[in-house]
């Protein structure tokens, strides 16, 4: 199998959809010529044209909008947000429209399309490259978010997304772009939206976490398993709707629940799970049920000293990893 | 006897006729559905009162067979146009689960049919603009050669949705037809303090389109307008954006009371202009709407809509539980 980095799985998968269905099309700012401002979409415009890899006017709420329309005629629209930061333009669309619309007319209309997006910090982006939305959109029947932590599960995710009848926000940790390496099979294959996976099996204390916060999980449990800590690893995979089976039965494993995320730590995504695991998992429960979050301040500062202070990384899970071991 | 405008248009007596029919058709359900308002059957009435012209005009302008409409809250002439029925619109004012726009989920005038090609619409103004331009791409992709007619408010023109949607299809010469339906009030505020430009057709040069601006009480000038522009667009030369200018008679809606912003004087001298009179006027001295043919009309129509309302009235509630249906695909 080859290794491959995480953009790589990202410009892989949409190939593959490409070649397979020529219903899907790529939309966004700088997707074309330039491949995209991550490179995403690299070698895409001389494969498939400018007609399939459309460089759009510089109006977030026209490329969602346009992809909607799009996709409700029928088609299978990939459109990409050059940074999650700047989706925001866009919420209307996506909130009023894209969720709601197999809704509203009672199943006649659907509107299948994936919006990509950058999200994260730990790259110098400051306040308006390094943000993590997905809350935003979190409490939104109808919408589906994907935010994997793997190259496997980049493709794997992304080829179901394009797939899916239904709109999902698919959001790609940046600083996992090249850092993130995996081994990612060449043939075609999708996974399950909606399901989380076990990243490490363990039995002492379980963190869940999704996203790029996985990689500092995993490293921290290694360290910790030298201490005689024994981490069980759960990667959400899709962060709404939640899978609320794969978490139950994962803190009801070990009883000790570690949360982790890069976003803020107010209402976000971990919230959510904290109360699931409060509503269901009482009596198998050890110890408090633990936050490890950025702080609640309004986004990442572009400083290295705060940058490192907002931003996750393996020390600060460790730690909480053992503190919590210890409790 | 007047001059006969709708021959040069390639229009016969009988289509002019039945796009009156349309016309009044719409008027009289309109004007049904505020009685059963005001009676307490149903919660909530937005209306086509003066604006049906347009709706109608713009509508027979295209090939109904292929064409795509994405009509706002106030197009009951559009969708009639369409293919929608007294009897779905009525079933849509009483909410009823066999309602083809939303199976009673959503307030009336949010219309959307796909078999009909009517697309799906909220309520937050003027989103359906990007989803015209979408449409016009895709077909654009697929070699169709169809156009996509979204209409709005003068408000609405207002909207980043608007103005990033026009730039959309200008850039890629997309077939859509961008009709501003200018009724003179967004709810209370007058187009005086909507626009800085003066007509809304003025924007489109900022979008490399063409910009019209025609009489919304003339279903005849409307039709020009439109053929015209879908011509332009199924030829490949891109967007068209046509204002019709017309009045809103009614209040905003069943909700509002227009009183209190407006003189009545000027509601008045409006109903002048009602294209329902006015067009009517037309097509007797064309000696297409006689006498018997007016009563006959007016029976028809009187009985569609008695038919649609007793239809909608009786009909069904959706279960409560199908509220939960349909969020993601089953």
């Amino acid at each position: 199998m080859a290794v491959i980095s995480y953009i790589q799985a990202v410009t892989q998968a949409l190939r593959e959809e490409m070649q397979r269905d020529e219903k899907v099309f790529v939309l966004g700012e700088d997707v074309g010529k330039r491949g995209g401002v991550f490179r995403a979409t690299d070698g895409l415009y001389d494969e498939f044209g400018e007609d399939r890899v459309l460089d759009t006017p510089l109006a977030e709420s026209a490329i969602a909008g346009v992809g909607i329309g799009a996709a409700m005629y029928g088609m299978r629209p990939v459109a990409e947000m050059q940074f999650a930061d700047f989706i925001m333009p866009a919420v209307n669309q996506i909130i009023s429209e894209a969720a709601k619309i197999r809704y509203r007319s009672n199943n006649d209309w659907s509107a299948p399309i994936t919006i990509r997006a950058p999200y994260g910090g730990g790259v110098h982006g400051a306040l308006y490259h390094s943000q993590s939305v997905e809350a935003v959109f979190a409490n939104q029947p109808g919408l589906k978010i994907v935010m994997p932590s793997t190259p496997y599960d980049v493709k794997g995710l992304l080829k179901a997304s394009i797939r899916d009848n239904d709109p999902v926000l698919f959001f790609e940790h940046k600083r996992a772009y090249r850092l993130i390496k995996g081994e990612v099979p060449e043939e075609d294959y999708t996974l399950p939206i909606g399901k989380a996976d076990v990243k490490r099996e363990g039995s002492d204390i379980t963190v869940i976490t999704y996203g790029l916060c996985v990689h500092f999980a995993l490293q921290a449990a290694e360290k910790l398993a030298e201490e005689g800590i024994d981490a069980h690893i759960l990667d959400l995979r899709t962060v709404y709707p939640l899978d609320k089976e794969s978490i139950i039965e994962a803190a009801s494993k070990t009883g000790k629940v570690l949360l982790v995320t890069e976003d803020n730590k107010e209402g976000g995504i971990i919230s959510e799970v904290s109360a699931i695991v409060s509503e269901n998992c009482l009596f198998d429960l050890d110890a408090p049920v633990q936050r490890l979050a950025g702080p609640d301040i309004p986004s990442m500062p572009y400083a290295p000293t705060m940058e490192k202070h907002f931003m996750m990384n393996p020390d600060k899970v460790e730690k909480a990893m053992r503190d919590l071991a210890e409790f | 006897m007047a001059e006969n405008r709708h021959k040069d248009l390639g229009l016969t007596d009988e289509q002019v006729l039945d796009m009156f029919r349309t016309m009044l058709l719409a008027r009289r359900i309109d004007e049904r559905m505020w009685l059963l308002n005001r009676a307490g059957k149903i919660p909530f009435v937005i209306s086509c009162q003066g604006q049906e012209a347009a709706q109608v005009g713009a509508s027979y302008a295209l090939d109904r067979d292929k064409d795509y409409a994405l009509p706002y809250y106030r197009d009951m002439g559009v969708v009639l146009s369409f293919g929608m029925t007294a009897q779905d619109l009525m079933l849509s004012g009483f909410a009823k689960a066999e309602d083809p726009n939303s199976g009673g989920r959503q307030m009336p005038g949010h219309f959307g049919q796909k078999k009909n090609r009517i697309v799906t619409g909220s309520s937050p103004v003027t989103t359906q603009v990007p989803h015209a331009v979408g449409i016009a791409l895709a077909g654009k992709m697929e070699k169709k050669d169809f156009v996509s007619l979204v209409t709005f408010g003068e408000g609405s023109s207002n909207q980043g949705d608007f103005h990033e949607g026009a730039n959309f299809a200008g850039v890629h010469k997309l077939p859509v037809i961008f009709m501003v339906e200018n009724n003179k009030y967004a709810i209370s505020v007058p187009v005086s303090k909507q626009l800085a430009c003066e007509k809304v057709s003025d924007r489109a040069i900022g979008y490399g389109m063409p910009g019209y601006t025609v009489d919304g009480n003339d279903p005849l000038a409307v039709y020009e307008a439109v053929k015209a522009a879908a011509d332009r667009g199924r030829n490949g030369e891109g967007p068209t954006l046509i204002e019709t200018v017309s009045y809103r008679l009614t209040p905003h809606s069943s909700d509002d009371d227009d009183r209190v912003y407006r003189e009545r004087d000027e509601v008045d001298e409006a109903k002048k202009k009602d294209s329902i009179v006015t067009f009517a006027n037309y097509l007797r001295e064309q000696g297409i709407l006689t006498e018997e043919k007016e009563t006959e009309l007016n029976d028809e129509i009187n009985q569609i809509v008695n038919e649609a309302t007793d239809y909608a009235e009786n009909a069904a509630y959706a279960e409560p539980e199908s509220a939960m249906k349909f969020v993601y695909e089953e």
